[in-house]
């Protein structure tokens, strides 16, 4: 060895020495990143940790022994993007999808089961006390239902209008499905979301929904509607206070970590009350998506009775049967 | 003229991040424009995409009957909700855990602790996305001139979609509630190629050395100095390389030819570096010119 070869930098040395097996740790994560990974051979898949230690060793060697700090810059993001590819790696969306309906939502509504049932008490403690104030003073009726959403559906209303409201089509179906979605996604996002204030205004929500459909039910009985009502709720009520419930147990379930963190710091406890409660109320949404689609569609073309209360009482049977009942199938561990 | 405020926002961005195998990967996290940025894209291939296949449907279906139209109205609506948030998951779910939008400004989601980016994390950090921004904003929108809101509350609905949205600009990690919800962050990986290394001509071997500098003339400078001399040496714009070729030789006291600044910067700074170098595998550092070697 010359004395002019020893005078090079130590860093050309060094890249001509290990410059090889970045090159090729470089152009597989090329090839995984483009979503070719199954392309790769077995042998150069064993070969990639291999590749990816070698990097982050040459990546010490350099901050110790380099100032070139464009090798040390390349060597970082190289040695990052391994790793994130490595350690980063999870299932491809569509088995993750199957999962989530397999196993993740169902597993997570069981984990709030405690939340929903006082979700479901709250919201039955609104109807009945709503509907007794009604009939004893039908001036409670204004407390509880809004001009906007009463439509002319209240305590001084014919026969003849309540029995249209219930079997009439309003123009427009499409809009006013979606428009119905909107607002019950609304609400369930608002029960979930103040969760973060102890609870507090979710449990007002959830009693005021209770107390509206009460209300309704104080203004159409003493009608002979009753039961009518009850179809007209039933087919798509059944999904979407369900959904409504099981946000609010979301709501109640982060209001509760915040408030009673136990032995966890109280931001921890709220961080894995979210991941719960998120899991939860992506299933929310999917089901307001099949109760919107029933009320904007099936409501409007199905007129009778006992049919509406068929299909709303299937899919409340439906729903519990698939959240509480049917076994869960685990599969791969979680990723 | 923004190099001198860049370099502190970048030191301050950068997070200790050690593998598994113990080494720190230095993570630069996105900075707030970044995100912004990122955003704005995601949203406009979005809008664009949503309202393509709005118009694609009108045109297709144009002659159909009512009831027709009226179900696609409602397929249509209901995919602009599933949209807005299914975008984002299933590309934060895929390898490069990084929308669209994000890939072109070089981001990519991360879990805070080093493990595995979970479908929980992703989903929580999304769906805290429609709380943040969309359903506020739909808000806004819709209720505005509404009976039941009155103006006073219509502000203060405002208040909390702006707390929401500058919320990364109020923490150092440059969070939104979602990531802070979902364990999560966003860094900025930018992919480098691997550049020539400076200094290659000058070593070639067998070339006559043209320059030769004492040890005190290499002890003027440390590390600092040196790296700034990388980048002058990558750049090669001529002003720079005569400013920076007077300055060395007017500190070191060079009297030999100063006719090739280029090659004149590139043997000293090979020299220096080569120096540096050797002191740092005695232990010896230094890292700018003011500390002594």
């Amino acid at each position: 060895m010359s004395a002019r070869d020893l005078s090079a930098g130590s860093g050309q040395r060094f890249r001509e020495a290990r410059g090889e097996d970045w090159a090729r740790l470089e152009s597989m994560l090329d090839d995984i990143e483009r979503g070719r990974a199954s392309q790769l051979t077995s042998g150069e898949l064993f070969e990639l940790p291999v590749l990816y230690r070698a990097t982050l060793s040459s990546l010490s060697v350099a901050r110790e022994t380099s100032l070139d700090a464009d090798l040390v810059a390349y060597l970082e993001s190289l040695s990052t993007r391994a790793y994130f590819i490595l350690y980063g790696v999870h299932a491809p969306f569509w088995r993750r999808l199957m999962r989530f309906f397999a196993h993740d939502w169902p597993a997570a509504v069981r984990e709030v089961w405690r939340e929903t049932g006082v979700a479901v008490a709250m919201i039955v403690v609104g109807a009945v006390a709503a509907y007794l104030l009604v009939r004893s003073d039908p001036s409670w009726y204004y407390a509880f239902i809004g001009d906007d959403l009463a439509q002319g559906r209240d305590p001084s209303a014919s026969y003849d209008t309540l029995h249209k409201s219930l079997y009439d089509t309003p123009d427009g179906l499409s809009v006013f499905a979606s428009w119905l979605f909107a607002h019950n996604a609304w609400v369930a996002i608002r029960c979930f979301a103040f969760g973060f204030a102890f609870g507090v205004p979710t449990a007002l929500m959830l009693v005021e929904t209770g107390c509206m459909m009460g209300a309704f039910f104080a203004v159409f009985v003493p009608k002979g509607l009753g039961f009518q009502l009850a179809g007209w709720l039933a087919i798509h009520g059944t999904t979407e206070l369900f959904a409504i419930a099981l946000a609010g147990a979301a709501g109640l379930r982060i209001g509760m970590a915040i408030a009673f963190p136990g032995r966890q710091s109280r931001f921890a406890s709220a961080v894995s009350a979210g991941r719960v409660s998120g899991m939860v109320m992506l299933g929310v949404g999917v089901m307001l998506a099949v109760a919107g689609t029933l009320e904007g569609i099936g409501r409007q073309v199905i007129t009778n009775d006992w049919i509406r209360i068929a299909i709303g009482g299937g899919a409340l049977i439906l729903w519990l049967l698939y959240f509480y009942v049917v076994p869960l199938r685990a599969g791969t561990p979680r990723d | 003229m923004t190099e001198r405020r860049h370099i502190p926002a970048a030191i301050k961005l950068r997070r200790e991040f050690v593998t598994a195998e113990g080494i720190d990967l230095r993570l630069q996290l996105g900075s707030a424009g970044e995100r912004a940025m990122a955003f704005v894209i995601d949203i406009s291939i979005m809008v664009g995409a949503y309202l393509l296949a709005g118009a694609i449907l009108g045109v297709v279906f144009k002659s159909s009957g009512e009831m027709t139209q009226q179900t696609l109205l409602i397929v249509w609506l209901l995919a602009g909700f599933a949209l807005r948030n299914g975008y984002f998951i299933a590309f934060e779910l895929g390898m490069r855990a990084a929308t669209p939008g994000k890939r072109a400004m070089k981001l990519r989601v991360v879990a805070r602790d080093g493990g595995r980016l979970t479908g929980e994390a992703v989903i929580a950090r999304n769906l805290m996305r429609e709380l943040e921004f969309f359903l506020p904003l739909t808000f806004l929108f819709s209720s505005w001139g509404e009976s039941w809101l009155d103006v006073g509350s219509w502000f203060a609905a405002l208040a909390v979609v702006l707390v929401f949205l500058l919320f990364p600009l109020f923490n150092k990690d440059r969070l939104r509630v979602g990531d802070l919800v979902a364990g999560t962050w966003v860094v900025h990986v930018p992919r480098r190629e691997l550049g020539r290394s400076v200094g290659e001509r000058a070593t070639r071997p067998g070339a006559e050395p043209r320059y030769v500098f004492t040890d005190a003339q290499l002890a003027a400078y440390g590390e600092f100095e040196l790296q700034k001399l990388e980048e002058v040496l990558r750049r090669q714009d001529d002003l720079s390389l005569i400013v920076v070729a007077r300055a060395i030789r007017g500190r070191i006291g060079w009297t030999g030819p100063d006719t090739d600044d280029y090659g004149f910067l590139e043997a000293y700074y090979t020299a220096l570096c080569e120096r540096l170098e050797r002191g740092m595998l005695f232990g010896k550092r230094r890292a700018n010119k003011h500390q002594q070697g």
